[in-house]
């Protein structure tokens, strides 16, 4: 695995919850980070953020990682849960919710 | 650069034979678009699966060409 995939990994698998995004959670830079951000907080579940613009390396990598072209990226318990939209969708069907209750997360 | 929705619907159209596509332009630049998206490729797969598939239609545009694509996947009712 080169190092930046290794990071990403390590980070996923080291917090219940990380958001890949834009800015970070008290200053989003992109609308959808900053919706994914608004989603958590609600759902008052703790997260790790980590700002992709602040290196190429981790912007490029983690769409790589995953193979998923955009940022915002959730994780949980170093699992993909998905993007903004998938976020938005889940939150408003209140599986987001039930997600992290299973998987003993926060809430 | 930026797509026009005709273009975004005949990638997605051409990469997942049989789909039915709905483009919704967001802003008018061009750049932040919604996607309804019902193809019955995309049986037996989650939501991650079935927007990874889009994705791969539009054939490395998303995320460069186009900034924003708010995709709605769903399987054809039978």
């Amino acid at each position: 695995m080169t190092d930046i995939k290794t990071q990403i990994d390590t980070t996923v698998k080291t917090n219940d919850v990380v958001l890949f995004m834009k800015g970070n959670a008290d200053m989003p830079q992109c609308g959808f980070s900053g919706r994914s951000v608004q989603i958590l907080t609600q759902l008052g579940v703790p997260f790790k953020d980590v700002n992709v613009l602040a290196s190429d390396e981790i912007r490029q990598g983690i769409k790589d990682y995953t193979n998923w072209p955009t940022v915002p990226q959730l994780y949980v318990k170093g699992e993909f849960v998905g993007g903004a939209d998938i976020m938005m969708e889940m939150y408003q069907s209140g599986e987001l919710k039930q997600l992290m209750a299973d998987k003993g997360v926060g809430v | 650069m930026a797509m026009t929705a005709p273009d975004i619907e005949r990638f997605i159209r051409e990469g997942i034979p049989g789909a039915v596509v709905q483009i919704q332009d967001l802003a008018g630049d061009g750049n932040h678009y919604s996607a309804n998206v019902v193809a019955a490729a995309f049986k037996g797969k989650n939501r991650v699966q079935q927007h990874q598939m889009v994705y791969a239609a539009l054939q490395g545009r998303m995320g460069g060409e186009l900034h924003a694509l708010a995709l709605q996947t769903s399987v054809p009712e039978e």
